[in-house]
C-alpha cells in the first residue's frame, strides 16, 4: 500500500501517486500535473489573459522561484510583470496593496507565510480593511501566495500554519488547495476575484502529481470560492482537512473500510468563506465528525467547525467531535520530535475510531 | 544624551523671488547652545554644528536653483511674483477651507457631533495646499489620520467630508471609514490611515502602478502620487523600504514629510538619532529637499519641481517640510508638553497670515476679495455641518454590506445557493 511520506519527500521534482490511486485503474488520457506546474500554468494562463496581472515577490523572476514555481514566467513576460523585490515584505505588500487600490491586479508570493508576519499590517489593516472601509469605493484585488504550514525539518519558525489567523478575518478571502486541480481552479478564481485572497499553498506538495482530465487544463477552468469539495463519500463517520491533511485523511479512510468504517472525507478548499453547509450536511448524515488540521490547537479552524456543527446540527450528533491538531509547541527540529508534533495517518484512525466507539475514549493528549 | 539644537528665527515671508527656497531656509538657521523651544528638557549642542552654508549639499541645490531660475523666467515675464492673482486666490481659499473646516471639526466634537480619534490639521495647511493644488485629478494623495484638508485640497465636497465624520450615510465613505479614513476613488485620495507608515507603501504601490501603466502596459501614463505621512513616522522600517525601493525603480512619487516637531507627545529631536529628515533622501539615492513649510509659496516652488522630475521619470524626491500644528495631537490631547513660547512664536508665522499679507503686499488682492473669499468659506463649512446633521444615518442592512466587492464572498447560503442572492441577506436581520 502506497503511503506518501509526506515531510521526507520536500525535494523539487519528487512526484509520488497519492493514496489510493495505485489501487485503481484509469484511462491513458488521464494527465498527471504537479503541484508546482499547476500553480505555474494558473499564472501564466492568467498573466496572458489579463494585461494587469503581475507577480512580484522575492526571487520569483531571475531565480526562477524560491520553489520554481514561477520558472518560466520572467523570460516570458518581462522584468515589468516579474518582479523581483528587495527583502521588504511590509514594503512590497504595501507596494502591491497600493497598486491594487489603483487599478492593477496583483500577485504578492511570500516565501513562506511565516515572512508574511512582517506585512501583517497590510495584508490586514490595508488589504482586508479597505473595501469595507471605503464603504465600496476602493477594493482591492490582490492575491497573496506562498507555502503555509510545515515543510520537513525547517524548524519552528518556518513551520507555523496560517489558516486559521487570515481565516478569523473579515474582508480576506482564504483558499487552501490540495490537489492540482484544486491549485489551478482555486488559484485562476482567486486572481479574477475583485477582492484579497490569502492562497496558502504547502511546500511538501508542489512536487506531488495529480490526474487531471481534459476540463482542468482548459484556460476557463475556474473553482468557486466558498465550496468544498467531497473527496470521498463515505456513511460512518465525516473527516474535515485541508492541504495536506487531505492526502493523510484519504489514506486513514482506506485503513478505517477495512475495518468496516466508511469515513467520508471533505478537502475543505476554502477557509473563509467555510463552506458550512456542505460539513453540516456530511455530519447530519454521519453523524460524527472529526477535523484535521496541521496548526495549533488553540482557536483552529477545527475549533470553528466544531463551533459551527454545535450551532446547527447539534442534535444529529452521535458523538463529541474530535479535533486533530499539530501539537501546541512551537514544532521541533529533531526528526522523531516534529514526527510527533504533527498529525500522522495513525492519528486520525485512531480519533475515527473513538468517534465510532471502536475503542475506549481517552483523556486529552499532546 | 546629546542633542542638536536649532533656534528658529522669526522671519516675514521673503518677497523677492529671486532667492531659492533652501537658500532663504538655511540662512535662517542659526545655532545656539541655549535650550532649545518646546522640550523641558536643556539641551547641550554637540560637536557637529551645522553652519547654514553645509545644509546646503550637492544634491539639494543641485535640485533646486536651476529650474527654480528657469522658472521664473518663463513663467512671470512681466512681473518678479511666484503666483498669478488666480493662483493667489486659489491658495488663499484652499488654506482657509482647511482652517475654518478644522475649526468647525473641534466644535462640533465637543458638542458631540463627532466621536473617536479625530486629527486636526491647523497649522499646517500651507503643505497641503502647496503640495495638491498642482496635481491633476488622476494624481493620486496617500495620507495619514491627520487627512481632512488632504482630502479637501484633492477636491472632495466639504459636505461629503463632514458626514463622513459625523458617521452618516452620505460621508465620502457612507460613515463606514470616520475621521482617519477618508477615500474617495473619485478624486483618488487612497486614504486615510491609522497606522503611521502604514499609507507610505501604498503610496509606492501606486506610483508602481502608474510606472507599470506606462512601461508594462504601454498608455500614456504619468500620474504622479503624493505621500504625506509625519516626522514620528521617518523612523519607522516601511517608509526606509519605500525610499529604497521607489529611488530603485524610480518610482513617480514624492515623499512628503510634514516635520511638526511632534509626535504626540514624542519631540522629534528626543526620538531621532539625526532629526535632519531631509538627509535620509539621499542616503537612498533621491534629493532631498527642506522647505519652510509655514509659507505657502515656498513650498509650492519646490513641489513644482518635484513633481515636475517625477513626471518626467526622473524618480522620486524627498521634500521635509518644516511646518507646526497649532492643536494637539488629536482633540483628545492635552497638549501639555509643548512649550507655550514655542507655540506663540509658530503663531506668529500661520501660513495664512503670511499670504494674506503678500497677496496684500503685492497688491494681488484687495482686503474686500479676500473677506468675501473668507466668508464664502464660512458659508460652505457651515452648509456642511447642516448637510450633515440632516442626513441620515447609515440603514441597518449597511452593516454587511461592502465586505467584499463580490458579494460571495459570504459564502453559500444553508440552502446552498450564494448568499448574496438571498433577498433576506441585507436586510439587517441576516445569520452571517
Amino acid at each position: 500500500m502506497l503511503r506518501i511520506m509526506g515531510k521526507k519527500l520536500g525535494a523539487p521534482g519528487f512526484t509520488a501517486l497519492p493514496a489510493g490511486l495505485a489501487l485503481r485503474s484509469y484511462s491513458s488520457s488521464a494527465k498527471q500535473m504537479t503541484i508546482r506546474e499547476a500553480i505555474n500554468s494558473a499564472l501564466d494562463e492568467e498573466m496572458a489573459a489579463d494585461q494587469s496581472v503581475f507577480l512580484m515577490g522575492e526571487e520569483v523572476g531571475e531565480y526562477q522561484g524560491a520553489y520554481k514555481v514561477s520558472k518560466g514566467l520572467l523570460q516570458k513576460y518581462g522584468p515589468e510583470r516579474v518582479v523581483d523585490t528587495p527583502i521588504t515584505e511590509c514594503g512590497f505588500t504595501g507596494i502591491g496593496v497600493g497598486a491594487a487600490f489603483y487599478g492593477l491586479r496583483p500577485v504578492v508570493e511570500f516565501m513562506t507565510f511565516n515572512f508574511a508576519m512582517q506585512a501583517m499590517d497590510q495584508i490586514i489593516n490595508s488589504a482586508a480593511k479597505t473595501n469595507y472601509m471605503s464603504s465600496g469605493n476602493i477594493s482591492v484585488p490582490i492575491v497573496f501566495r506562498g507555502p503555509n504550514g510545515a515543510a520537513a525539518g525547517v524548524g519552528a519558525q518556518h513551520s507555523q500554519c496560517y489558516a486559521a489567523w487570515y481565516g478569523s478575518c473579515p474582508g480576506l478571502k482564504v483558499l487552501i488547495p490540495y490537489s492540482s486541480e484544486d491549485a489551478r481552479g482555486l488559484l485562476k478564481a482567486a486572481i479574477r476575484d475583485p477582492d484579497p485572497v490569502v492562497f496558502l499553498e504547502n511546500e511538501l506538495l508542489y512536487g506531488e502529481a495529480f490526474p487531471v482530465s481534459a476540463e482542468v487544463l482548459d484556460s476557463g477552468f475556474c473553482i468557486p470560492i466558498g465550496k468544498a469539495k467531497i473527496e470521498r463519500e463515505g456513511k460512518h463517520v465525516t473527516i474535515t482537512a485541508f492541504s495536506k491533511m487531505v492526502g493523510f485523511s484519504l489514506q486513514a479512510a482506506e485503513i478505517l473500510a477495512k475495518d468496516g468504517i466508511d469515513a467520508e472525507v471533505i478537502n475543505l478548499r476554502s477557509i473563509r468563506p467555510l463552506d458550512r453547509a456542505t460539513i453540516n450536511a456530511s455530519v447530519r448524515k454521519t453523524n460524527r465528525l472529526l477535523t484535521v488540521e496541521e496548526g495549533f490547537p488553540q482557536h483552529g479552524v477545527g475549533a470553528e467547525i466544531c463551533a459551527s456543527i454545535v450551532e446547527d446540527s447539534f442534535g444529529y450528533l452521535d458523538a463529541p467531535v474530535e479535533r486533530i491538531t499539530g501539537a501546541d509547541v512551537p514544532l521541533p527540529y529533531a526528526a522523531n520530535l516534529e514526527r510527533m508534533a504533527l498529525p500522522q495517518v495513525e492519528d486520525i484512525v485512531r480519533a475515527a475510531k473513538r468517534a465510532c466507539y471502536r475503542s475506549l475514549p481517552i483523556a486529552a493528549t499532546a | 544624551m546629546a542633542f542638536s539644537a536649532t533656534t528658529k528665527i522669526i522671519q516675514p515671508m521673503y518677497i523677492n523671488s529671486a532667492r531659492s527656497p533652501d537658500k532663504s531656509d538655511s540662512c535662517n538657521k542659526i545655532l545656539s547652545p541655549s535650550s532649545f523651544l518646546g522640550s523641558n528638557n536643556k539641551l547641550f549642542s554637540i560637536s557637529k554644528t551645522i553652519s547654514p552654508l553645509s545644509r546646503r549639499s550637492a544634491t539639494v541645490v543641485a535640485v533646486s536653483s536651476d529650474v527654480v531660475k528657469k522658472k521664473k523666467v518663463e513663467s512671470n515675464p512681466a512681473s518678479n511674483l511666484l503666483i498669478t492673482k488666480e493662483e493667489g486666490l486659489e491658495l488663499y481659499e484652499d488654506m482657509i477651507l482647511g482652517r475654518a473646516f478644522e475649526d468647525m471639526c473641534a466644535q462640533m466634537y465637543y458638542r458631540g457631533k463627532m466621536f473617536g480619534f479625530v486629527h486636526l490639521y491647523n497649522g499646517q495647511e500651507a503643505v497641503s495646499t502647496g503640495f495638491i493644488k498642482l496635481l491633476g485629478n488622476r494624481d493620486c494623495v496617500v495620507s495619514t489620520y491627520r487627512d481632512h484638508v488632504h482630502a479637501l485640497s484633492k477636491g472632495v465636497p466639504a459636505r461629503a467630508v463632514m458626514s463622513e465624520l459625523f458617521g452618516k450615510a452620505t460621508g465620502c465613505c457612507r460613515g463606514q471609514g470616520g475621521s482617519m479614513h477618508m477615500f474617495s476613488k473619485e478624486h483618488n485620495v487612497l486614504g486615510g490611515f491609522a497606522f503611521i507608515g502604514e499609507g507610505i507603501p501604498v503610496a509606492t504601490g501606486a506610483a508602481f502602478t502608474s510606472k507599470y501603466r506606462r512601461e508594462a502596459l504601454k498608455e500614456d501614463c504619468d500620474d504622479v502620487t503624493l505621500a504625506f505621512f509625519g516626522d514620528g513616522t521617518c523612523n519607522n522600517g516601511q517608509f526606509f523600504e519605500c525610499l529604497n525601493m521607489a529611488a530603485l525603480w524610480k518610482l513617480p512619487i514624492v515623499f512628503v514629510v510634514e516635520n511638526n516637531l511632534w509626535a504626540i507627545g514624542m519631540s522629534h529631536l528626543r526620538a531621532t538619532s539625526d532629526p535632519q529628515i531631509w538627509k535620509k533622501g539621499p542616503a537612498f539615492g533621491m534629493p532631498g529637499v527642506h522647505v519652510d513649510g509655514m509659507d505657502v509659496l515656498k513650498v509650492r516652488e519646490v513641489a513644482k519641481e518635484a513633481i515636475t522630475r517625477a513626471r518626467r521619470g526622473e524618480g522620486p524626491t524627498l521634500v521635509e517640510c518644516e511646518t507646526y500644528r497649532f492643536r494637539g495631537h488629536s482633540l483628545a490631547d492635552p497638549d501639555e508638553l509643548r512649550d507655550p513660547a514655542e507655540k506663540a512664536h509658530y503663531a506668529t508665522r500661520d501660513p495664512i497670515t503670511a499670504l494674506k499679507k503678500y497677496l496684500m503686499e503685492n497688491s494681488l488682492a484687495s482686503e474686500a476679495e479676500l473677506t468675501a473669499i473668507e466668508k464664502k468659506i464660512e458659508e460652505v463649512v457651515e452648509e456642511a455641518v447642516e448637510f450633515a446633521d440632516k442626513s441620515p444615518v447609515p440603514a441597518r442592512s449597511q452593516l454587511l454590506e461592502n465586505v467584499f466587492a463580490d458579494p460571495r464572498g459570504f459564502g453559500i447560503g444553508p440552502d446552498g445557493k450564494y448568499r448574496c442572492e438571498d433577498p433576506k441577506f441585507t436586510e439587517g436581520t441576516a445569520q452571517v
